[in-house]
């Protein structure tokens, strides 16, 4: 149950996330959310895609750097206190978040919540036990 | 009136100065023929004998001597006395972690003393200063050179060394230094010390400061001469040829370095030819040590770029001046002091897994402080959706040029094909440094 996410290395120069995102459009691909993490120096974006390989083909050939690694995504009702459920189960677990990001999906009904934590597979174990629809990656672009 | 510490030497018409310098190298290249072998071989495969060497001109048939003659020949074998009479060693940085070693004999030391204080004596110092001398002691040769000169001039040294920025201050307050031994970017240093400390520099005794071992520029030597209210004056050495006090800059001529030609002849060569070049012309300055017994070397090419003045100097000092190094003819860079090789910096990113051979240098001067960045090229390997991470990489890499350097530098990691690659020689280093 988890989500593949395309993370890309960025400098901190003007117009880089411009020209992913036109790369990406260039060659149908969907960005179904996305996160920039930031330093002085250096970026890195996080997206959630409809076609992983493809985009990862599409960047790489454009001469970016870009890793994959797997996310986990968290549906929860839209709603006051739906993020703070969720990080309780997380704290009571004793999990460590590496970082986060959401989107709210089309419908406007449910959130949805990247989470990339330090034991994945316990954080999974215990989102479900504690009753969270956790995602996969097609349910997420088909949502 | 100029003070001169061996006003004959310093002041002896050329006709005379040559016909000493070609009686000493004559006597130098003869004894060096015999007593080292690496020497020997050189001349032999070059087809000259000592005897050759019949005029100042003929030293142009000798081979020349460069850094990896030094290091092909560690530790000692270019030493031309046996170690018995050996009572000193100093030692420089190695590109390949092998130092360069040179040696001084009980007389090496003396004539070196003596060089040191004829030097000082230029800067106008006497025995009655209080010099404060803040270049590094041990295997650099600028602290124990600097030091003994100052004793053979009847000066107090005060062997302070560096670092330790607010002691420097307190011990110059209380102890009246009146000269100042440094590299120029830590007098800087211990200016901006002085201004945050509400230290007022003319409520110090300090009136002149010795600089040298890094390149300088002229706008530095105003600023230093402004912010800490002395007069500031360019000191040269290397330890190959002996150390600081091959050349020194007198205080009433305009720029340029006296070079003390009765005990090292300078010459101008092209570096891609290795012709000698005429007089004025700017080149690659190259040593032969005249008196030096231990350590004596024959056409040792400095790698720095510079211009022999032989006009006469308002000081009276028939000795050529060289022109301030503006530049080197490799890609040593020297940082706040400390030799760099970009070879070296290559190496600690070689040790790290991952790790393309992508990087660039890129050198800078914010405020008055040597700044070294190094950009590393981002590869698949390395990279990671984690911030900390790649910030755990920077710090690494950063640690390991200071463990390897003893410099602290600035590491940016940088996209993917940024770096220029080369099409030859690789463009390492980018120096924005206005010297």
């Amino acid at each position: 149950m988890r989500v593949e996410q395309i993370a890309v290395f960025l400098e901190n120069k003007s117009g880089r996330l411009a020209e992913i995102t036109a790369k990406l459009a260039e060659e149908n691909i969907n960005i179904r959310a996305l996160s920039v993490a930031d330093t002085a120096d250096f970026g890195i974006l996080r997206l959630i895609v409809d076609n992983v390989e493809k985009a990862k083909a599409t960047l790489k050939a454009n001469g970016f750097t870009v890793g994959i690694t797997n996310v986990i995504a968290v549906e929860v009702a839209d709603k006051t206190g739906g993020l703070a459920g969720v990080l309780k189960t997380i704290e009571k677990e004793k999990l460590n978040v590496e970082y986060m990001y959401a989107f709210v999906n089309k419908s406007g009904e449910n959130a949805v919540l990247i989470f990339r934590f330090d034991d994945m597979d316990k954080a999974i174990e215990s989102l479900q036990r504690t009753g969270y629809t956790i995602l996969s990656g097609e349910e997420i672009c088909a949502l | 009136m100029t003070l001169y510490w061996e006003e004959e030497m310093e002041t002896l018409p050329r006709v005379g100065l040559e016909s000493i310098q070609l009686k000493r190298l004559q006597h130098l290249v003869a004894r060096v023929y015999k007593t080292v072998a690496p020497y020997r071989e050189k001349m032999d495969a070059a087809g000259v004998k000592p005897e050759d060497i019949q005029s100042l001109t003929d030293l142009a048939k000798l081979p020349f001597t460069v850094k990896e003659d030094l290091r092909d020949n560690y530790p000692f074998g270019l030493f031309s006395v046996p170690m018995d009479q050996v009572v000193r060693v100093h030692a420089s940085s190695g590109t390949t972690g092998k130092p360069t070693v040179v040696g001084y004999t009980k007389k090496d030391i003396e004539t070196w003393s003596g060089l040191m204080a004829r030097a000082l004596t230029c800067a106008g110092a006497t025995s009655s200063d209080m010099v404060h001398n803040a270049y590094g002691y041990g295997l650099f040769t600028g602290g124990l050179g600097a030091h003994y000169g100052i004793e053979r001039l009847g000066a107090t040294v005060i062997p302070v060394s560096g670092g330790n920025t607010k002691r420097q201050i307190t011990i110059m307050k209380d102890f009246k230094s009146t000269v100042l031994l440094a590299t120029p970017s830590y007098a800087l240093n211990l200016a901006e010390a002085m201004e945050s400390l509400g230290v007022d520099p003319k409520s110090l005794s300090l009136r002149v400061g010795v600089f040298g071992a890094e390149p300088w520029s002229e706008n530095m030597r105003d600023e230093v001469e402004r912010k800490l209210n002395i007069k500031a004056v360019d000191i040269y050495g290397l330890s190959e040829v002996m150390g600081p006090g091959v050349s020194m800059q007198c205080l009433e001529g305009n720029k340029g370095m006296h070079i003390f030609e009765d005990h090292f002849l300078p010459e101008i060569i092209d570096p891609d030819t290795g012709e000698v070049l005429p007089p004025g012309e700017k080149g690659e300055l190259v040593f032969t040590t005249l008196t030096k017994e231990a350590f004596p070397i024959i056409r040792y090419r400095t790698k720095d770029i510079s211009r022999l003045m032989y006009d006469t100097c308002a000081c009276g000092r028939t000795l050529v001046r060289m022109e301030k190094v503006t530049g080197r003819t490799d890609d040593m860079l020297i940082i706040r002091g400390v030799n760099v090789f970009p070879s070296q910096i290559e190496h600690v990113l070689m040790g790290i897994e991952g790790v393309e051979p992508h990087y660039q240098i890129v050198v800078s001067r914010e405020g008055n402080m040597d700044t070294m960045a190094v950009e590393v090229e981002v590869s698949e390997d390395i990279f990671s959706d984690e911030i900390k991470t790649l910030e755990n990489l920077t710090k690494r890499i950063q640690a390991d040029i200071k463990d390897m350097l003893g410099v602290t530098c600035k590491v940016k990691l940088v996209e993917h094909k940024t770096i220029q690659r080369s099409e030859g020689k690789a463009q390492r280093v980018i120096d924005n440094r206005k010297l």
